[in-house]
């Protein structure tokens, strides 16, 4: 039967241009050259400073361009200047340092085979740092795997952590979840999952239990950039939006996710702090290598949070200056020149230099303070290994197992539990076997 | 009451007794629902503690999780359980993994109702029985009541309990138990003795079924509608069956089951969800397991054929008496 639409008997091409799909690329990969000249850097100190109580739909410029307070120079301008005291401001860059140092060392430890895994923050210290110093103690924390730094800065126990790392004897979660999996709850730091933006919602949920109940804590959460292609993204956005709860959202736009660059999150076409745009949820992008911007945002959406304004989303524009996870080798899918030409620098750097700039700091201590750090981790990872490694043996009772996945154990749990017993003492327990 | 009013009490109790309880979902609070479940409770409880929610399924249990990480006891609504899936990840990687993988710091308190099954020409996506997904999966109850004084008992339960559970409603039986006769008259809880629900508070213990008939002759398990087609079947055939109801699937009474099918030597088992990987599949490895020297016949399974829900073939689709009938023949062939 002939359809009677005009365009129905036309092959394709015919008297139409062809349609052509667009694959983003990024703009180098291994062996290329590397100039980060397009990425748009906007002067430190440029951005305005909106009060905390203007409405969302007000936000757009903010969403476009970049909060900077530390210039090349190292000094602290405009507005979103927190003017932190310098006794804080040190605490912060040892924060960084000592996450710096945790890192590097969990880092050997796994390529060692002292753990099966480890994921580091390189390069995006701030972003986590800084924020733990501009929330209060109190708030309620739900971080993607990459934000060891709000633990650090919160000063919850590095053995603690290591234990984690290790699975070992001492391992508060019981040796259970994947290294860097944390969960501690009198740290205000929620549950990771390996399930990617999962906590953005339950975030949202904690926020609106905290104001149904007529508390004074807020929320916040991390995801990466290229998690906020997930759904559960969207359903979180929305239900803030909807019951104007009282979270923040952080973005940590590193640029890569695992080989995937951000433009398969959308990042050719936009920026992430607009998403908060349609929303009608204030947007504010904020230089990540810059610890000072960080805090100023963080304290800002606090703020606004704190004062029933509902949520903020925050982009921090930084870099993973290292591989997603020990289990890759970014060489295989970037360029190596990246982390060097990064526009916005290393962030203990640049706070360093501020602190050096207004005469609160120097090279000296720096260098002192580095030192003092790198034995502060070794000391902790001793103590650590004294529970045990990964590796060697099997730090938990094998009948654990079946433990916490319900409250009380149920019938068919127990029977599993005996059986396996059962199955491993007959067969010698090889377990138990010292390596 | 019939079983919609006896799971509104329920809620309204639970909202009375324990300030952190707070009900949630698509349609819930000034409506009331879209099987009035939730009638009246906004207006009597506030809209902090009942309310309307955006239509996303994944927020709706994600931000459950969250107040319950916080401390609340959330009963969110899931408005059928065709539409549960957009929340899997949540449920299955979230609330059903949090005590496990937190070692206890952070738990999911959180009761999941939702309507379920069919009978009521609801097609694809208005009539599904997705519970063995959930059974799969560790962490997480799985409760299904067949009566009003059931369904308040048994909700009224897992609101209490402090992990994550499923609680799935047949709607088929909202107002009145379902023989699987579709062409003759509906019944109304009212003649039915399970109808007469007391007004306050009592729980039933989860994981306990109940024998709705004691027999010799062999042994049905099912649960929800189903319960009431077997129960018409077996009165027509005049079969001695004793029917189980297993009302919670996980934690499974499995006691009550073991000391039935050892008693008859034949099994059994009935639900609405399509077979292949189904409930009755666990059920039947179970019996196969434990009873198997008792066992006469071969366990015999009635259940929704492995094809999408259909609308207007539904009665053929549906485990009612004639298929249920036929099964018995089977079963008691050589009996
Ligand atoms: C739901 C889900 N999908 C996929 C993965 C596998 N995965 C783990 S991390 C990751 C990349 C995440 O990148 P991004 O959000 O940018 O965060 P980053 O690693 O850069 O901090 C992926 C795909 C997962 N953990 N969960």
């Amino acid at each position: 039967m002939a359809s009677e639409h005009p365009r129905a008997n036309l092959q394709p091409g015919q008297n139409l241009p062809r349609l052509a799909l667009h694959i983003p690329e990024p703009k180098f990969r291994p062996g290329d050259a590397v100039d980060f000249a397009e990425v748009d850097v906007p002067p430190a100190g440029e951005a305005r400073r909106p009060d905390t109580a203007d409405k969302a739909s007000g936000f757009t410029d903010l969403a476009y361009t970049l909060v900077r307070v530390l210039d090349d120079d190292g000094n602290a301008v405009g507005p979103w200047d927190p003017k932190l005291s310098p006794d804080v401001l040190r605490r912060m860059l040892r924060s960084m340092a000592l996450l710096r140092a945790f890192d590097e060392r969990m880092f050997r430890a796994q390529r060692q085979g002292k753990t099966s895994f480890y994921m580091k923050a390189l390069g995006e210290e701030a972003v986590a740092v800084a924020a733990a110093y501009a929330l209060d103690y109190e708030d309620m924390c739900f971080p993607s795997y990459r934000q060891q730094g709000l633990l650090i800065a919160r000063g919850w126990s590095l053995v603690d952590m290591m234990n984690q790392i290790y699975s070992n004897t001492a391992d508060r979660l019981g040796g259970k979840q994947l290294p860097i999996m944390y969960s501690v709850k009198e740290a205000g730091f929620f549950s990771i999952s390996g399930n990617l933006t999962t906590q953005y919602p339950q975030a949202v949920g904690w926020a609106m239990a905290s104001a149904a109940k007529g508390d004074t804590r807020i929320a916040a959460t991390w995801c990466g950039e290229g998690s906020t292609a997930e759904g559960d993204f969207h359903s979180a956005l929305t239900f803030a939006t909807v019951y104007r709860a009282p979270v923040i959202f952080n973005i940590v736009n590193n640029q890569w996710a695992i080989s995937s660059f951000s433009g398969f999150a959308g990042a050719e076409a936009t920026t992430f702090a607009a998403r908060a745009v349609g929303y009608g949820i204030a947007g504010l992008r904020v230089d990540g290598n810059d610890a000072l911007a960080v805090y100023a945002a963080t304290q800002w959406a606090a703020e606004r949070a704190r004062t029933n304004q509902g949520p903020t989303l925050i982009e921090h524009f930084t870099y993973r200056a290292e591989g997603h996870s020990t289990s890759d080798d970014p060489g295989q899918y970037r360029s190596e020149g990246e982390p060097n030409a990064w526009p916005l620098g290393d962030p203990i750097k640049r706070l360093k230099d501020h602190l050096i700039q207004i005469g609160e700091w120097d090279e000296e201590r720096h260098a002192a303070q580095d030192k003092e750090l790198a034995e502060q981790v070794k000391a902790a990872q001793k103590e650590a290994e004294k529970n045990g490694i990964l590796g060697h043996g099997l730090h938990q009772p094998l009948e654990s197992l079946f433990d916490g996945v319900f409250e009380e154990m149920p019938w068919h749990l127990k029977e599993q539990r005996q059986q396996m017993l059962d199955e491993e003492s007959a067969s010698g327990r090889p377990w138990d076997r010292k390596a | 009451m019939n079983m919609i009013q006896a799971i509104n009490s329920a809620m309204d109790i639970m909202m009375e007794r324990d300030p952190d309880v707070i009900v949630m979902g698509e349609d819930v609070g000034y409506f009331g629902g879209v099987f009035r479940a939730t009638a009246g409770l906004q207006a009597k409880h506030g809209k902090t503690r009942v309310f309307d929610t955006p239509i996303t399924e994944c927020g709706i249990i994600g931000v459950a999780v969250g107040m319950g990480a916080y401390g609340l006891r959330p009963v969110p609504e899931i408005q059928f359980a065709d539409y549960i899936y957009p929340a899997l990840d949540q449920l299955v990687s979230e609330a059903a993994r949090l005590r496990y993988r937190s070692a206890g710091e952070f738990t999911s308190p959180i009761t999941v109702r939702s309507p379920f099954g069919g009978g009521i020409f609801g097609g694809q996506t208005h009539s599904q029985s997705p519970e063995g997904l959930f059974t799969h999966m560790s962490g997480i109850k799985t409760v299904i009541p067949s009566t009003p004084y059931d369904a308040k008992g048994l909700l009224i339960a897992a609101i209490e309990d402090n992990d994550p559970t499923l609680f799935f409603e047949p709607k088929r039986i909202y107002n009145g138990p379902f023989d699987g006769y579709w062409d003759r008259p509906s019944q109304n809880w009212s003649k039915h003795p399970a109808g007469a629900v007391p007004t306050g508070y009592y729980k039933i213990e989860l994981g306990k079924a109940k024998i709705v008939r004691a027999g010799e002759a062999l042994t049905i398990l099912a649960y929800g509608t189903m319960v009431h087609v077997c129960t018409a079947v077996v009165a027509e055939a005049g079969i001695d069956a004793e029917i189980i109801d297993l009302r919670t699937l996980v934690p499974l009474d499995i006691e009550t089951i073991e000391a039935s099918v050892k008693k008859t030597g034949r099994c059994m088992i009935v639900h609405e969800a399509t077979r292949t990987s189904g409930f009755g599949a666990e059920l039947s490895a179970i019996v196969q397991e434990r009873c198997f020297y008792h066992l006469e016949a071969p366990i015999e399974r009635v259940t929704g054929f492995d094809t999408p829900y259909p609308h207007s073939l539904e009665w053929a689709y549906f485990p009612g008496p004639v298929r249920i009938g036929e099964a018995l023949k089977k079963i008691m062939k050589d009996a």
